[in-house]
């Protein structure tokens, strides 16, 4: 990649297994005289920037990541309980503030040259990558995959067995007893020699006045007794009995309500507005006009057109009313793009290969097809897609000439914050922004520009002002997995070896080694080229992984077909010096009885996919019948070297495999007249109840370095499912989605029996 | 002027007649459990009952409710507090991760256990293919389900077959 983009950061470290640092600033001396009027209450003592203790010895983690479903804030209380010998029943987590305190992939420039000492872990990981993290420095990012591999393994850990060393420092003090002769265990003190024992409150005012450890003693994973088990989420009582606060919940007095339409194309402008019938209606308060907004997002940057909103005193007046605006809009020259006009142009730009850049170029890929005994080539293709969170995008505000406070639900709070006061001119520290549990996220609430319109909006209303986006601009204002064309060329020699893998594809984004394969194939010529359109892009859930996962996985199938071997040893072959891979496609083989005979018109695909420093393997089982795909069983495991909670890696796992499902079955936005066709649940499906299969997910704790749990189970599910298919089909699905291809055998696509099926 | 009873309490309120139910019941009742998902009775997320029966709040004029019986998230709880059922074994299958179509999922599913107590595959397909889960907890909702009316459930968890 030309450039450093932030993404780009973290892939490099994920690639170079270095372990990357990305977390909060290490800061000089005690960082809670800055943060301790943010956090703590009453009663409260910050002991260190990630946990506080009340008169009551409970213990609240706060935590720079926010809930979007994934439930990384109790796997990392965990972590930090584990380190601090707390008691489980007395923790709580808060979200951390969006303060500049509190920005993690924050190892900047500005600390990097004050000479601090990072914690151990860290330090091997301390490198020249440090001068481009620094361009990070501000982000409060949920995202990649990475809040316990990279916040709690290497900063709440640390943070909870400092605070446990300061407070058996503190009790030795006031004891008179040597520290070594001090226990701590749930959340007491005990000098068991004279029998006596506090609660840790009891010194917590006093070991707030230390500096905590950079370098503190952490457990081995045979003492772990928190760690390592599947705690119940502390959210989830409030998520069944409609007390959970989303920021759609939020009623501010005087508040009123904002229906809004951007444009349809793209980067468009507004030509012409009829208010006038709107502007009657009851109820109606204002029309008017957000002009476009650009910034920075987790992804590379986005830049978002004109905007008109109808601000009303109900939520369903203003929708009613901004139905009944004339608008006339620009298309900037965008008129006549289509899906098939990029697809066209996609096919164009990989044949003619101009500035082709390679990912990797090993061995002589051209000779070697000169000289193979069966030379294979497919041209794989997936539609554009958006993330349809359940909530959808909605942002409330107040801003005034000099102050402006957001009630938001977002990947990037103190970023978010950063976009909106840069938008209205404010400084950082007039702009306050509350964050909420988001009902969904998978990228698209990593995206500034809802906060941005309801601030604007606000701004020109004078009023509180509560927008949120209807179904409809939810799925036509997205910032969507991109489009993506990939051609491959395969040789086998005589032997039926795979010796040869060429692979160009259009629009590379991150993580960087996404196209890559696992494989020991001597020959490797996989490049990109650059195709782009005007059609927004924004990281979904497993960002490059996604489409690559399907290409490179299906086509590695197509030659284990074409080698006439069976697809799990074909790949097993492969991967003799990978034994983390191979231990991975093995277990999942194992689990799924790969290899018991199926009965007529079912089928079984495997795949094998490592994606933010995780390895999940996946059989899929399906019946199609009647040209119609039903997916039975899904069989998974995941080595993420260790799982905090192993029942929240399943949950992620499932989670991560019906969104791979949904958008393999069903899912394709397709661009007509320059814009985004969809609008509903029903042009735009999901996954539902009568056809989600059975996920069944296996655990390895291979005590590998940690990898992530929320993206991984994604990338696989494609493949194995396309694979599955070819097994009872014989037919090769290589264009998503599922659901467009043709897969009636050819009785049931006879003339008679179309007929009778009608 | 719509005269109800919202969670056991008689309830009126004035306002344009065809506002969807789902309006009336955030913005002017205040009970935010219900929530919005698509406007279009697509998605479940605003899943109430109205005399029993799961009915999309998105979709139901305020004026059709007169006189009727309506139970919101908020409302299913005993009347001491105690949670129904489901939303035990919701906890206890831990299904919801963002949470936020699980009022709908659970208004659904109450509906179908109240009307069958013993639910088929099928019923159960049938009941919930309305609610839409972009988390994708299909299976834990259906286990939670089948733990409820007594039947054999696959364990996410455990990863086995229980009962």
């Amino acid at each position: 990649m030309g450039k450093w983009t932030r993404r780009g950061v973290l892939s490099a470290g994920v690639l170079g297994g270095t372990g990357l640092v990305i977390g909060i600033a290490v800061r000089p001396g005690n960082p809670t005289e800055t943060a301790g009027h943010l956090v703590a209450g009453e009663g409260e003592n910050l002991l260190h920037i990630y946990l506080k203790i009340d008169s009551e010895n409970r213990v609240t983690a706060i935590l720079p990541h926010s809930e979007m479903g994934q439930g990384a804030q109790t796997a990392l209380t965990q972590m930090l309980a584990e380190e601090m010998d707390a008691d489980w029943d007395l923790m709580r987590f808060e979200e951390a503030p969006a303060s500049a305190e509190y920005a993690n992939m924050a190892l900047g420039r500005g600390y990097l040259f004050k000479g601090v000492d990072f914690p151990d872990v860290v330090v091997p990981t301390v490198d020249g990558l440090m001068l481009n993290i620094a361009d990070a420095i501000g982000m409060q990012v949920t995202g990649g995959s990475m809040s316990i591999r990279t916040t709690g393994q290497y900063f709440l850990r640390a943070a909870g067995a400092s605070v446990r060393e300061m407070l058996v420092k503190t009790a030795s003090k006031a004891w008179g007893v040597p520290e070594s002769e001090i226990r701590a265990a749930e959340s007491m003190l005990y000098h068991d020699r004279s029998g006596r024992s506090a609660p840790y409150s009891e010194f917590a005012a006093a070991a707030a006045e230390m500096t905590p450890s950079s370098t503190p003693k952490l457990k081995k994973t045979s003492q772990f007794t928190v760690m390592g088990q599947s705690k119940p989420r502390h959210d989830v009582p409030s998520k069944v009995d409609g007390t959970a606060m989303f920021a759609m919940d939020v009623k501010r007095p005087g508040m009123v309500y904002a229906a809004v339409k951007r444009t349809p194309v793209a980067g468009g402008t507004l030509r012409r507005v009829d208010d006038s019938a709107a502007r009657a209606m009851k109820g109606v308060i204002d029309v008017v006009k957000v002009g476009p907004s650009s910034a920075a997002g987790l992804v590379g940057s986005y830049s978002a057109g004109d905007t008109i909103a109808v601000v009303a005193d109900s939520y369903w007046r203003a929708e009613k009313a901004l139905a009944a605006l004339k608008l006339e809009w620009n298309t900037e020259g965008k008129e006549r793009v289509s899906s098939e006009s990029i697809f066209e142009q996609f096919d164009r730009d990989i044949t003619a290969g101009i500035d082709r850049a390679n990912d990797v170029a090993m061995g002589d890929a051209t000779a070697t097809f000169d000289s193979a005994a069966t030379v294979l080539t497919a041209d794989y293709r997936v539609p554009y897609l958006a993330h349809t969170c359940m909530e959808p995008p909605n942002a409330t505000a107040e801003v005034s000439a000099d102050r402006a406070e957001i009630w938001v639900g977002c990947q990037n709070p103190l970023g978010f914050r950063q976009h909106l006061a840069a938008s209205l001119g404010l400084d950082v520290e007039q702009v306050t922004l509350h964050n909420y549990f988001m009902g969904g996220g998978f990228g698209r609430k990593s995206n500034a520009d809802y906060a941005l319109q309801a601030a604007m909006i606000a701004r020109q209303v004078g009023r509180p002002v509560q927008m949120v986006y209807s179904r409809a601009e939810d799925i036509k204002q997205d910032f969507y997995r991109p489009a993506v064309q990939s051609r491959f060329k395969a040789g086998l020699d005589a032997d039926g070896k795979l010796v040869a893998w060429q692979n160009t594809y259009v629009d590379k984004h991150e993580p960087v080694e996404a196209p890559l394969i696992p494989y020991a194939v001597a020959a490797q010529d996989i490049g990109h080229v650059a195709s782009p359109t005007h059609v927004p892009f924004g990281a979904w859930r497993s960002v490059d992984h996604s489409q690559h996962g399907f290409f490179t996985e299906s086509f590695v199938d197509e030659a284990a077909h074409a080698a006439g071997r069976d697809p799990y040893e074909f790949r097993a072959e492969m991967l003799k010096d990978k034994p983390r891979l191979l231990a991975v496609l093995n277990r999942v083989a194992k689990e799924a009885d790969w290899g018991r005979p199926m009965e007529e018109g079912r089928g079984r695909g495997i795949s094998l996919q490592e994606s933010f420093g995780s390895i999940v393997g996946q059989v899929v089982e399906v019946t199609v019948s009647g040209g119609k795909t039903w997916v039975d069983r899904v069989v998974a495991v995941i080595d993420a070297g260790y799982a905090v909670s192993p029942d929240g890696i399943k949950a992620q796992i499932e989670s991560g495999i019906i969104y791979g499902l949904s958008a393999a079955m069903y899912g394709e936005i397709t661009i007509e007249d320059g814009a985004v066709a969809q609008s509903s649940f029903a042009d735009y499906d999901a996954i539902r109840m009568h056809d989600s299969p059975v996920i069944e997910t296996h655990i390895i704790n291979s005590g590998a370095e940690m990898g992530g749990a929320g993206e991984p189970g994604t990338p696989g599910v494609a493949p194995a499912l396309a694979n599955a298919i070819f097994d009872a089909t014989g037919k090769r699905v290589r264009t998503l989605p599922v659901i467009k291809a043709d897969l009636r055998n050819d009785a049931e696509a006879s003339p008679a029996v179309a007929a009778l099926g009608a | 002027m719509t005269t109800f009873t919202l969670n056991g309490e008689i309830r009126t309120v004035d306002t344009d007649p065809e506002t969807p139910a789902l309006w009336v019941i955030r913005e002017q009742l205040d009970l935010t459990g219900t929530k919005f998902g698509c406007g279009m009775a697509q998605c479940g997320a605003c899943t109430i009952h109205v005399n029993g029966r799961a009915q999309r709040a998105c979709i139901t004029p305020i004026a059709s409710l007169e006189g009727a019986s309506v139970t919101t998230i908020e409302g299913l709880k005993g009347a001491d507090g105690s949670l129904h059922a489901l939303q035990q074994a919701w906890i206890d299958h831990q299904v919801p991760q963002c949470g936020y179509c699980q009022s709908g999922q659970l208004m659904s599913a109450a509906a179908l256990l109240a009307d069958n107590p013993n639910p088929s595959e099928a019923d159960i397909d049938t009941a919930m293919r309305g609610n839409v889960c972009r988390c994708g907890m299909y299976g834990r909702i259906r286990s939670a389900i089948k733990q409820v009316a007594g039947a054999s459930f696959y364990d996410a968890m455990e990863g086995s077959q229980n009962g």
